[in-house]
């Protein structure tokens, strides 16, 4: 009988969980910890509040997974409102924070409302497409572009680049997966190179430091290059088995900044090598396989879209992350997924990880 | 139905489009983490030694061990500069946020003066980055002990150990010694000129003057260095290596220091100068320019009010009259003009001129100091009781060129290549040297009469005290010249190996035995019968010597000469002597400026510092002046 009751409540714990995701993912979280741990266990041990922030992401990832998506779709239109009205107010009088206005003061708290879009902007392009499923015409997409720019702007307005990339980016899979046409999309490369010298112009000093400095860390060692150099030298010195766990001598003597958060896979890197690389873009390759292959299997656009999004949303995070560390990207806030110390970018992450997991599991369901 | 099909194809096709983009996008994502490897291969694999050389340098800091410097000590071991070790509060202005703030809150602690403020602030202007800088020097055991309880307190500021130069005879031979004080920007040039700036990045001073400057390479010794691992904050973490400093040589003179005090003493406080040298070695015993100072003074960096203080007086007590004040021999150069006669054959001994008081050229009148003059006069009596007009009518004889050629020999006019820094030429005149000294052409040149006065060591004339020296000693040495040195041996600190600095010959003079024996026979005439027998009257050996008053030559600087008109009007006094007159043992030349007559003054201080050097004799005083000299020079 209390067998029973164990073996159905179980049942109903993992019945909407997808277990090759969810392996992955532990993975890369259990990689993550040791990380977080060596990083920090010299000063501020931040393991445990990791260990705190992957519990909640997980609760929030079966919460979302147990969702079919005709009932996601409903959160579409109220989330994108939501997120684009408090980035409104972000922008009247949110809190500068090394002058980026980011944050929402909420009285005991604060809130940083971009992190909405990251799941809100995929969600609302993707109910936008379904709902114009079968009459797509040009100017879907471009409403679509619209819905994408609005908060693509404000983002990138507060400044904050990473995150802009990231909502960017989600939503431009969106409308690619959709079937923006081919002409379109090498006609809006060819207009973005060609617009390259007037954003240029545009992007604030701090940004187009970093592309500088990116070109040629030293010509600013002390400045905005140390992040790169040191980094770069963190990974090199690795070597091809790395120097082991706790041992990263530019991890330990505090030459990686952020190296619990955005810079963590220097760490990773330096004590694990060229061999821990590999194993952990493997582990990336496999999340987003594992992704793209529920997408292909999703039942219905809305669902297709969403979760082609969301997948290579995991993509766009670790390139950003690994690149920059390593030196062929800018430096631009985006953390390592799944790894990186984080609060509530963490949560996002682990609700797109439900999204698909709500997918996979409810797929037949839409079909009957 | 057709719709329903139609729709359901376009739903294939839909659905076909979008498994060919995630296709694409698929191969996207491959390529993108195929590069990303391909740079992890180029950092980790390719790039890997020069990127773990970059760690290294980043986490490895050499912080350099300063050395002991070596001692000085005289030739019987006195020590004369040395080393203690005294703690000191030291601030790292690169590790404070507010160092008013701070050095206001250590004030409370331990006593800061104004003085140590400024001094410090000083420091800083000068200072290499992420230096630590001493606020106050010499802490007591208590102001120590009271430190370390509230260190806590104080990020940034410790109190370190270290070795501060000590001079233990405080003024006694301080221009020999020199002293040390704070490497400046001029000496870290000098440094880097000699290659030496590794070996000097954890030393603080340097030798400034004197020995100090000198044989600054040999006492500085090698810096040791400690590798310590270092945050990215430039903090120290764990020691991983050491190197042991290697001490500086120490230096072991000639100079005896109980002689260099007597004459000293004897000096009283008279401003003047003495150098005495062994004459078979040139190994200098006793180098004295009056007034002294105390190097003390320097080497926490000086005070300024101790400063102006050695810098306006008017005695000028930093200049080193032995080897930088010029002064005309007067009749000191009497016996070397007449060796000069000898070996140019212009005299015979035995030829006698005669003296009526006055000699007369080109319708000038040159005066002897002997009024009515000395009658009949040979080289023997003209050294004794030093008559100018034999020597008058000698330098006329002899021509400037001649005298200038056989002096220059002697060393006279040209640096004697002591081991000290910044040593004088002083003036030895010829026709060439007036065509060098003036630009207008009937200034350049030389005319007869401008000889006549060169005979008695006037004119032109001017030696520094270690030149005559020199040449006394040449003379008693029968003409073989020694380099003076005041360094006996230097001793290598690791291997206790001592390496002699040996007696260099410098040249040997081709004189005939028999006529220096003539002149020194003179001088010790001059001692026995002439103008030093009053000082050397009673004496218990043969010393050989000559008297000399030099018309007033000042060293430099108007206001002096106003400030003090009437003694500076005073001659200086000079003599030199040698002793024993068989085997000397000891040659010297002395001068006291404005000393007046130089068998009143000057002569007793020779008297009383060979006295003690052959017999050990301790005078009482200083050397009083002889106020009835029997025979005016």
């Amino acid at each position: 009988m209390f067998q029973q009751l164990l073996h159905r409540s179980w049942v109903r714990l993992v019945e909407h969980l997808d277990g090759p995701l969810l392996l992955i993912t532990c993975l890369l979280m259990a990689a993550g910890l040791i990380t977080v741990y060596s990083a920090t266990y010299d000063s501020n041990n931040r393991a445990l509040g990791q260990v705190l922030n992957l519990s909640v992401g997980l609760a929030a990832m079966w919460a979302v997974a147990q969702l079919p998506p005709q009932k996601l779709m409903r959160f579409a239109v109220p989330l994108y409102i939501l997120g684009i009205v408090l980035l409104i107010l972000v922008f009247l009088i949110g809190v500068k924070v090394n002058g980026a206005r980011r944050w929402l003061p909420l009285g005991f708290t604060r809130i940083q409302p971009s992190e909405i879009l990251k799941i809100a902007m995929p969600l609302m392009l993707a109910w936008y497409f379904h709902k114009y499923e079968a009459t797509l015409k040009m100017r879907h997409y471009v409403v679509a572009g619209l819905l994408l720019l609005v908060p693509f702007g404000l983002i990138a307005k507060q400044p904050d680049l990473g995150t802009a990339i990231l909502v960017g980016a989600a939503g431009f899979y969106v409308i690619f997966f959709a079937g923006l046409p081919w002409k379109v999309i090498i006609g809006m490369i060819v207009a973005g190179a060609s617009a390259a010298p007037f954003v240029w112009t545009m992007l604030h000093g701090y940004q187009r430091k970093r592309i500088l400095t990116l070109i040629d860390p030293s010509t600013d060692p002390l400045g905005a290059g140390y992040h790169i150099i040191q980094s770069t030298i963190a990974i090199g010195s690795g070597g091809a088995f790395g120097k082991g766990w706790l041992e990263g001598t530019q991890t330990h003597l505090e030459f990686i900044p952020e190296r619990h958060t955005d810079f963590i896979f220097a760490v990773f890197s330096e004590e694990h090598g060229l061999l821990g690389n590999s194993i952990l873009v493997v582990l990336y390759l496999m999340l987003i396989a594992r992704g793209l292959m529920i997408t292909a299997n999703a039942s219905t656009l809305f669902a297709r879209v969403l979760g082609g999004s969301i997948t290579l949303s995991f993509f766009t995070y670790a390139i950003v992350n690994m690149g920059m560390v390593s030196g062929i990207l800018p430096v631009v806030g985006v953390p390592l997924p799944f790894m990186s110390y984080g609060g509530t970018a963490l949560v996002t992450l682990f609700i797109g990880l439900g999204i698909l997991m709500s997918i996979q599991s409810h797929r037949m369901l839409v079909k009957q | 139905m057709s719709n329903r099909h139609s729709r359901l194809n376009t739903q294939d096709n839909e659905l076909d489009r979008f498994r060919f983009r995630v296709t694409i996008a698929a191969g996207a994502v491959v390529l993108a983490f195929a590069i990303l490897i391909g740079r992890f291969v180029y950092l980790q694999i390719f790039q890997h030694d020069y990127y773990t050389t970059r760690a290294e340098d980043n986490r490895i800091s050499l912080i350099p061990i300063a050395p002991n410097r070596g001692i000085i000590v005289d030739r019987n071991g006195t020590v004369m500069a040395r080393n203690y070790s005294a703690f000191t509060l030291e601030i790292t202005p690169s590790k404070i946020d507010d160092l008013e703030a701070t050095i206001e809150r250590v004030g409370q602690l331990i006593e800061i003066l104004p003085k140590d403020k400024r001094r410090f602030r000083k420091l800083l202007d000068e200072s290499k980055s992420f230096e630590s800088l001493p606020i106050r020097t010499r802490l007591s055991d208590e102001e120590v002990a009271r430190f370390a309880v509230n260190r806590y307190l104080f990020p940034g500021v410790e109190v370190k150990a270290r070795l501060f130069r000590q001079y233990p005879l405080g003024t006694m031979a301080s221009h020999v010694l020199g002293y040390i004080n704070r490497i400046n920007k001029a000496d870290l040039a000098a440094i880097e000129e000699k290659e030496q700036g590794a070996n000097y990045k954890g030393t603080d001073h340097i030798g400034k003057t004197g020995l100090e400057q000198k044989y600054e390479f040999q006492l500085h010794g090698e810096a040791g260095y400690e590798e310590v691992e270092i945050d990215a904050g430039g903090r120290a973490v764990r020691s991983l290596a050491r190197t042991a400093p290697v001490s500086g040589n120490d230096l072991t003179l000639t100079l005896d220091t109980r002689l260099q005090e007597i004459t000293e003493k004897a000096f009283g406080d008279r401003r003047g100068a003495l150098v005495a040298i062994e004459p078979s070695t040139g190994g200098i015993l006793a180098l004295v320019s009056t007034p002294t100072f105390d190097p003390n003074l320097f080497v926490d960096g000086i005070r300024t009010e101790d400063w102006d203080q050695l810098n306006n007086s008017p005695d000028r007590p930093m200049v080193n009259r032995a080897l930088n004040g010029a002064y005309p021999p007067g009749s000191t150069f009497k016996p070397f003009m007449a060796l000069a006669a000898l070996e140019l054959g212009k005299r015979t001994p035995g030829q006698s001129i005669f003296d009526p008081g006055f000699f007369v050229f080109g319708g000038h009148t040159f005066r002897d100091d002997k009024k009515g003059g000395h009658g009949h006069v040979d080289m023997y009596h003209s050294i004794v009781h030093s008559c100018d007009t034999y020597y008058y009518m000698l330098a006329n004889d002899m021509g400037i060129d001649n005298i200038a050629r056989f002096m220059g020999q002697l060393g006279l006019g040209s640096r004697t290549g002591v081991d000290i820094e910044g040593e004088s030429e002083g003036v030895l005149p010829s026709q060439e040297w007036k065509k060098r000294r003036f630009r207008r052409p009937e200034q350049q040149k030389w005319f007869a009469g401008e000889t006549i006065s060169i005979g008695i060591g006037q004119g032109y004339n001017a030696y520094t005290p270690i030149q005559l020296a020199q040449a006394m000693a040449a003379i008693a040495n029968n003409g073989v010249m020694y380099r003076p040195h005041l360094v006996k041996y230097i001793t290598d600190s690791k291997t206790g190996e001592k390496t002699m600095i040996e007696p260099e010959p410098l040249r040997t003079l081709p004189w005939k035995p028999q006529n220096i024996e003539i002149i020194k026979k003179a001088m010790i005439g001059v001692n026995k019968e002439g103008t030093g027998a009053r000082a050397f009257a009673g004496a218990e050996y043969v010393s050989g010597g000559k008297t000399g008053t030099a018309q007033v030559f000042s060293l430099k600087g108007g206001d002096y000469r106003a400030s003090r008109l009437r003694q500076e009007l005073r001659d200086h006094a000079l003599f030199i002597a040698f002793a024993p007159a068989e085997q000397p043992k000891i040659a010297l030349a002395v001068l006291v400026e404005n000393g007046g007559f130089g068998a009143q003054s000057a002569a007793p201080i020779a008297r009383m510092v060979l006295d003690y050097y052959l017999l050990g004799k301790r005078p009482k005083g200083p050397a009083k002046d002889d106020d009835a000299p029997e025979e005016e020079e």
